[in-house]
């Protein structure tokens, strides 16, 4: 029976089970006003700071991860390497973690390095948001029409691969161990125990990338969101319950540690080249 | 007080208009108190659907300057003052009239969710649910199906063609209910991802933002779907753990 405005109306009982199961209402007419939207309010901005954020960072690293010199200070009594730097792989760095490149590097230590937290940050669900949002306009805000005619989603390469976010989180984990202990080692000067301005930048970036890593959703997942029953997984439900506290704010640590990273290395750079002293506290 | 300008669109599948009116501003009310004064005063045959006027029963479902909103929850201070109101049917779904909308999709998808399969009971003839077991499924029962999530996630919104494999994030948070719960036996994942849609997903958090129960749609249901589709498909070193240490689930790969 067909009543006005196209409703159907449908009596569903065993005497008539063809009516069971009705295929999906597709189609049909939409209502409202055929326009991209009808928000006021400035939707854009958020998107568009997003993406000058993202976009500076990106050419800031370009430069830091080329320009292969003054990202280690050493000649000042200090044991500062950059971030961006570390942990330095290749026989021609100025300070070498582990020569494990060898000789035949001869580009920049920092490239090799940068692909695993470059790709933590790519597949990030956070980023994902972002750079979706702000480059792909898909979609540029909620409730805009995106521009794009037809979509997949993450169901196609090369989008899918944001799948293997946990396997860059395994080695985001390694790095910030890596940076925890550049932190400590920021604490040597020359034969002594001391600490400069530039440790306690050391000290807050480490805090940073743990804070970062620590609230990423694929961490809550593996440290006990994969459990159904967490009665019988108590440890692993503590850990839930605490990376849970952390992962509301991923965002705000996505972009915290995003900011300190390069001011971390700028530093390493200014007090490198000479062109500041690194104030000692004691 | 000033008037009021209130915009709302009026049509149907033949199409509609914008009505523009203007009426007194009360204290205290919500949009859906003035869209009932219009509906009292000026326009008898204006068709609006709502039911408890206090934000659960997710009949007011509306999009309010361009936002989904529960027109119920949306008090009218709170909008820009000296602008007009304006007041649109949900846009993804198919207009009946006025601000009615059929919302049957939604409904239609929620039957293909495979449902719930208990494990066998205990020897004592129960099942034991402590509350750590329990309290992580409360948050998805909150929901009310006002569809605001469905309405404004943009992979049917922009595109109508992807509601043949896209069940959306209210479907997400069933499922993502139903994968969690300790007593289930199903398992969704391959379901989520052939035929689904989650990988159309792509965390733009538009349907948190608009929940009006404010459940966290994507951090809470849609990314712990999607690592446990991971843990199913892309992880070898989790896969060999569930093979190992692990009884699979019974894989649901067919909607019903």
């Amino acid at each position: 029976m067909i009543l006005r405005y196209g409703i159907k109306l449908v009596t569903v009982t065993k005497s008539n089970p063809e009516n069971v199961g009705t295929k999906v209402s597709l189609g049909g007419v939409r209502g409202g006003p055929d326009v991209k939207t009808l928000r006021k309010d400035i939707w854009w901005l958020p998107q568009v700071a997003s993406g000058i954020g993202l976009a500076l960072f990106v050419i800031y690293a370009t430069w830091t991860a080329f320009r292969n010199g003054n990202y280690y200070d050493g000649a000042h009594g200090r044991d500062y390497l950059s971030p961006f730097y570390s942990p330095c792989l290749a026989s021609n760095c100025t300070y070498k973690t582990a020569s494990v490149l060898g000789t035949w590097w001869k580009l920049s230590p920092a490239l090799p390095i940068l692909i695993f937290p470059a790709g933590f940050r790519a597949t990030c669900y956070y980023y994902r948001k972002a750079y979706y949002k702000s480059y792909w306009l898909s979609p540029p805000a909620c409730g805009v029409a995106e521009p794009h005619k037809t979509y997949s989603g993450e169901t196609k390469l090369p989008l899918i691969l944001n799948n293997i976010h946990r396997y860059f989180w395994y080695f985001a984990v390694v790095f910030a161990i890596i940076l925890t202990w550049d932190a400590v080692a920021a604490f040597r000067f020359g034969n002594s125990v001391g600490m400069g301005l530039g440790t306690l930048v050391f000290i807050v970036n480490a805090a940073l990338i743990w804070l970062y890593t620590l609230s990423c959703h694929a961490c809550r997942h593996l440290c006990g969101g994969h459990v159904d029953q967490f009665s019988k997984a108590k440890i692993r439900h503590w850990f839930w319950k605490k990376v849970s506290v952390l992962n509301p704010h991923h965002m705000l640590f996505a972009w915290l540690s995003l900011v300190w990273i390069g001011v971390t290395d700028f530093y390493v750079y200014l007090v490198a080249s000479g062109t500041i002293h690194d104030p000692r506290f004691f | 007080m000033a008037d009021l300008v209130v915009r709302l669109w009026r049509g149907d599948e033949n199409g509609g208009e914008f009505i523009e009116f203007k009426i007194p501003a009360q204290e205290g009310e919500v949009v859906l108190d003035v869209v009932h004064r219009i509906q009292a005063t000026l326009a008898p045959d204006l068709a609006v659907r709502w039911n408890c006027k206090a934000g659960k029963c997710g009949s007011c479902s509306a999009e309010i300057n361009g936002r989904p909103r529960l027109m119920c929850m949306t008090r009218v201070n709170q909008l820009p003052e000296g602008e007009p109101i304006v007041i649109t049917p949900l846009k993804t779904f198919p207009i009946i009239r006025d601000l009615v909308t059929d919302v049957s999709f939604n409904f239609e998808m929620l039957k293909k969710v495979p449902g719930f399969k208990p494990k066998p009971r205990e020897a004592d003839g129960t099942y034991r649910m402590y509350t750590e077991d329990v309290e992580r499924g409360q948050e998805f029962r909150k929901c009310i199906e006002c569809f605001l999530c469905q309405d404004v996630c943009h992979v049917i919104r922009d595109h109508e063609e992807n509601k043949e494999h896209y069940a959306g994030p209210r479907l997400f948070v069933r499922y993502a209910d139903l994968e969690m719960n300790p007593l289930d036996t199903n398992d969704r994942r391959q379901l989520l991802v052939e035929k689904m849609g989650l990988g159309y997903c792509n965390i733009t958090k538009c349907c948190t933002e608009v929940c009006p129960e404010h459940i966290h749609i994507t951090d809470n249901a849609i990314i712990p779907l999607k690592e446990r589709v991971v843990d199913d498909r892309y992880d070898p070193i989790a896969w060999l753990g569930k093979k190992i240490f692990r009884k699979s689930k019974k894989v649901e790969t067919d909607a019903k």
